[in-house]
C-alpha cells in the first residue's frame, strides 16, 4: 500500500550573516492512511520545522527547503501556490500548540470554522455556519451555539484548542498535523484533548502527526514514533517496541525524565546533562554525544546512520550491549 | 452601557472645565495682559481704561468674571467680541462649524482611503522597491508643510495652471455652501481636501504598515495560512482588520483636534472662514472672548470624537470590549 505521506531525506536551512546553518537535516519517514505517528523531541529538535515545510508554512524568507515530500504520491517541494493553498485546511489540516495566540481576535470562533469550510467547499455561508456548530459540538464543546459566536478570548484555554480541532476538522482532512497540542494546557485537559485527538482516526479518517516534547504523551496516542535531536531522526519505531527496547541513548535520557502521565513522578528523574548544540555548533559527528554517557572514536567523525528495518536507531551501541547501557541510565 | 455614557459625560465636563479656566486665567490673570487697556485701545486714558473696566465687568473678582462668561456662552449666548463691538461671538462659531467640518471630512475620507491602501500594499510588497519608494513618499508627505503645499496648489490651480484645461474647473477660493451648489461646494473643497490630507496620507500609511508587518508575526496568521487563505486573504480580512485598532485611536485624536481649529492653515491659504481662521483672527487681535468660544468648542469636538473613537474602538475589536 501507497504511504499517505512520504517524506525523504527533508533539509530545512536559513541564510544567515555566517552562512547556511541547517534546522532540519535529513529526515525520512512516511504515514499511512489512519496512522498516529507521534514525533518527539526536546525544543529546538527541529520537530515544528519539520512538519511546517510538508505545507511551505515556515514563512521565513530565508528557510531553504530541500529533499521530497510526497502527499497521495504529489511531490510538495516547490509545488505551485494554488496547489498548495487547496491542501492547506483540505486535506491536510494543522494544528499549533498554543491556542491562546492561534485564533484571530477579532472574528467569533463560528466565523473562522466557516470561513475554512467555505474556502474548500462552496456551502452557503449559512450551512457553513451550522456545520461549524456540528463541528463544535462534535469536539465537545459544551452549548455549541452559544460558542459559534464568541470570540477566542472568551473560551478558556482547553475549549479553544477544541474549537481549533474543530477547525482543523471541518474538511475532513486525511492528515492532521498537530504542533503540540496539548503543551499550552494543563494536565486534565490534556488528556481530554489527547482522547480526543485518538477519536479523530475513528470519526474522521485522519492520519495524524503528534509532535510533544513529552513521551508520555506519545505513549498513549501513537501508533508509532519517532524520535528527533537537533534535526535529525535519532531513532523510530512502532511505539511498543520502542518502549520495551529503546534503543538510543537520547530516548533513554527523554524516557527518564518523563513524568507520568497521571502526574505521580518517579523516585528518580533521571534529566539528560546539558543542552542541545547551537545549531551552528553542531558536532562534527553525533550530534548528542556531547551529552551522551556512552561515547566512543567512531562516534566523533561522522554521525552514526539510522539502522535496522522496523526499528531504526542512529547509534553505535549493539545489540547485545544495550540492555546493560540502558539500565546504567533507567535504573530506578 | 449607560454607565460608560454617564462616566464620558462628567469626563467631558472636567476636560471642558479644565481648558476653559485654564485659558481664562492665560488671557485674563496673566501680568500685563490687561483686558481693559486692550478695548480700550492704545493710549486711551486712565478715565477711559477705568469706564471700559467697568462696562466689561473687568473689574470684578475672577471667579466671577469667569462664570458670567460661562453663562453669556452657554446660557445667554450673547457673548460679544471685545475687537468688533457688539458682535455676537456664539453664532460666529456655529456659522465656522460646518465649513471645518467639510473640510476636514472630506479629507479625513481621502486620508484614510489612500492611507490604508498605501499602508496594505506597502506592507504586502515590503522591503521590494514597491515598498521603499510608497514609504519614501510618505515621508515625503510628512515633512512638506500644509502652508507650503496650500499655496503651491493656489499658484497652479488659481494662477499659472488655472486656464488650462487640467484645473480651470477650481472656482475661486471661498467656501460654497452645500445646500446652495453640492457641485460648487465640491469642487471648491477638494483641493484644499488634498492638500490637508497629505500629511495624515504619509502618517498613517507608515503606521498602518508597521502595525500590518507587527501583526503578520502573529500565531493567528499562521493559523489564517493553514487554513488555505490566499496570502492577500491573510493580509487584508485578518491582519487588516487588527491592525486597523491603532490607526483608529490616531484617527480620534487627529480628527477631534483639526474639527476644533487645527486645521486654520488650510482654512486661511484657502480662504476658507472656519473655526481655524477664526481662532486665528482671534489670536492676532486678542479678541478674548471669541478666543474662549473658539476653544471651548474645539475642547467639545476633541472629547466628543475621542468617545467616539471608544465605540468605534469596539465595533472593530471585541479585545476592546472585553476589557471593560
Ligand atoms: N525562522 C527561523 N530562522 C532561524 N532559525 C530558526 C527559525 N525557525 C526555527 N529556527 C531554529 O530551528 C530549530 C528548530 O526549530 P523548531 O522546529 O521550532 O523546534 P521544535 O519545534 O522541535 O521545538 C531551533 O533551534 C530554532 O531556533
Ligand atoms: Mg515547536
Amino acid at each position: 500500500m501507497n504511504p499517505l505521506l512520504e517524506i525523504v531525506d527533508l533539509a530545512v536551512s536559513f541564510r544567515t550573516s555566517n552562512g547556511l546553518i541547517r534546522a532540519v537535516d535529513g529526515v525520512s519517514f512516511s504515514i499511512a492512511e489512519r496512522e498516529i505517528l507521534g514525533i518527539v523531541g526536546e525544543s529546538g529538535s527541529g520537530k515544528s520545522l519539520t512538519v511546517l515545510a510538508i505545507l511551505d508554512l515556515i514563512g521565513d524568507p530565508n528557510a531553504v527547503v530541500t529533499g521530497s515530500i510526497r502527499f497521495r504520491g504529489i511531490e510538495l517541494i516547490g509545488q505551485k501556490p494554488e496547489t498548495l493553498r487547496r491542501l492547506r485546511g483540505g486535506a491536510i489540516a494543522m494544528i499549533f500548540q498554543d491556542p491562546m495566540t492561534a485564533l484571530t481576535p477579532v472574528f467569533t470562533i463560528g466565523a473562522q470554522i466557516s470561513e475554512q469550510i467555505r474556502i474548500h467547499t462552496d456551502l452557503s455561508r449559512h450551512a457553513a455556519q451550522a456545520r461549524a456548530v456540528e463541528l463544535l459540538d462534535a469536539v465537545g464543546l459544551p452549548d455549541p451555539h452559544r460558542a459559534a459566536a464568541r470570540y477566542p478570548q472568551e473560551l478558556s484555554g482547553g475549549q479553544r484548542q477544541r474549537a481549533v480541532i474543530a477547525m482543523a476538522l471541518s474538511c475532513n482532512p486525511a492528515l492532521l498535523l498537530a504542533d503540540e497540542p496539548t503543551t499550552a494546557l494543563d494536565v486534565t485537559v490534556q488528556a481530554q484533548i489527547l482522547e480526543l485527538i485518538r477519536k479523530l482516526r475513528d470519526d474522521f479518517n485522519s492520519a495524524v502527526i503528534l509532535i510533544t516534547h513529552n513521551l508520555g504523551v506519545v505513549a498513549e496516542t501513537a501508533d508509532r514514533v519517532a524520535v528527533m535531536y537537533s534535526g535529525r531522526i535519532v531513532e523510530t519505531a512502532d511505539t511498543g517496541a520502542l518502549f520495551a527496547d529503546p534503543h538510543h541513548p537520547y530516548t533513554w535520557g527523554l524516557l527518564g525524565s518523563m513524568p507520568a502521565l497521571d502526574g505521580i513522578r518517579r523516585p528518580r528523574l533521571t534529566t539528560i546533562p546539558g543542552l542541545p548544540p547551537a545549531l551552528d555548533r553542531r558536532p562534527q559527528g553525533c550530534a548528542f554525544s556531547p551529552r551522551c554517557g556512552f561515547v566512543r572514536p567512531e562516534c566523533l567523525p561522522a554521525p552514526p546512520c539510522l539502522t535496522g528495518t522496523m526499528h531504526q536507531a542512529a547509534c553505535v551501541i549493539a545489540d547485545h550491549e544495550r540492555a546493560a547501557a540502558r539500565n546504567q541510565v533507567l535504573a530506578a | 452601557m449607560a454607565s460608560t455614557i454617564i462616566r464620558r459625560l462628567v469626563h467631558m465636563v472636567a476636560v471642558l472645565f479644565g481648558i476653559s479656566v485654564l485659558v481664562f486665567l492665560i488671557f485674563f490673570a496673566t501680568p500685563g495682559a490687561n483686558p481693559a487697556e486692550r478695548i480700550a485701545g492704545k493710549n486711551a486714558s486712565p478715565q477711559t481704561v477705568a469706564r471700559v473696566e467697568r462696562q466689561f465687568g473687568l473689574n470684578r473678582p475672577l471667579p466671577i468674571q469667569y462664570a458670567l462668561m460661562m453663562k453669556k456662552i452657554f446660557i445667554t449666548r450673547n457673548l460679544t467680541s471685545y475687537v468688533n463691538l457688539g458682535e455676537k461671538v456664539v453664532p460666529q462659531v456655529f456659522k465656522a462649524a460646518p465649513i471645518t467640518l467639510s473640510l476636514v471630512a472630506g479629507a479625513a475620507i481621502i486620508w484614510i482611503v489612500v492611507a490604508i491602501a498605501i499602508g496594505a500594499v506597502a506592507a504586502a510588497f515590503r522591503n521590494s522597491w514597491i515598498d521603499r519608494l510608497l514609504m519614501v513618499l510618505s515621508l515625503i508627505g510628512i515633512s512638506m508643510p500644509v502652508f507650503w503645499v496650500g499655496t503651491m496648489a493656489n499658484l497652479f490651480t488659481q494662477g499659472i495652471w488655472h486656464h488650462t484645461w487640467l484645473f480651470s474647473w477650481v472656482p475661486p477660493l471661498g467656501y460654497v455652501d452645500f445646500s446652495k451648489s453640492p457641485v460648487l461646494w465640491f469642487k471648491s473643497l477638494l483641493i484644499p481636501w488634498i492638500t490637508l490630507a497629505i500629511l495624515y496620507i504619509g502618517l498613517y500609511a507608515r503606521v498602518l504598515r508597521a502595525a500590518l508587518i507587527e501583526t503578520m508575526q502573529e500565531d493567528f496568521i499562521r493559523t489564517a495560512r493553514a487554513k488555505g487563505l490566499s496570502e492577500r486573504q491573510v493580509l487584508l480580512r485578518h491582519a487588516l482588520r487588527c491592525s486597523l485598532v491603532s490607526v483608529v485611536t490616531l484617527f480620534g485624536l487627529d480628527f477631534g483636534v483639526l474639527v476644533g481649529g487645527g486645521a486654520l492653515l488650510t482654512e486661511v491659504v484657502f480662504g476658507l472662514q472656519g473655526v481655524g481662521y477664526l481662532t486665528y483672527q482671534a489670536l492676532e487681535t486678542l479678541d478674548l472672548p471669541m478666543i474662549m468660544a473658539t476653544v471651548i468648542y474645539a475642547s467639545v469636538f476633541v472629547v466628543v470624537s475621542n468617545a467616539v473613537v471608544d465605540i468605534v474602538y469596539a465595533a472593530f475589536d471585541p479585545r476592546m470590549r472585553l476589557r471593560r
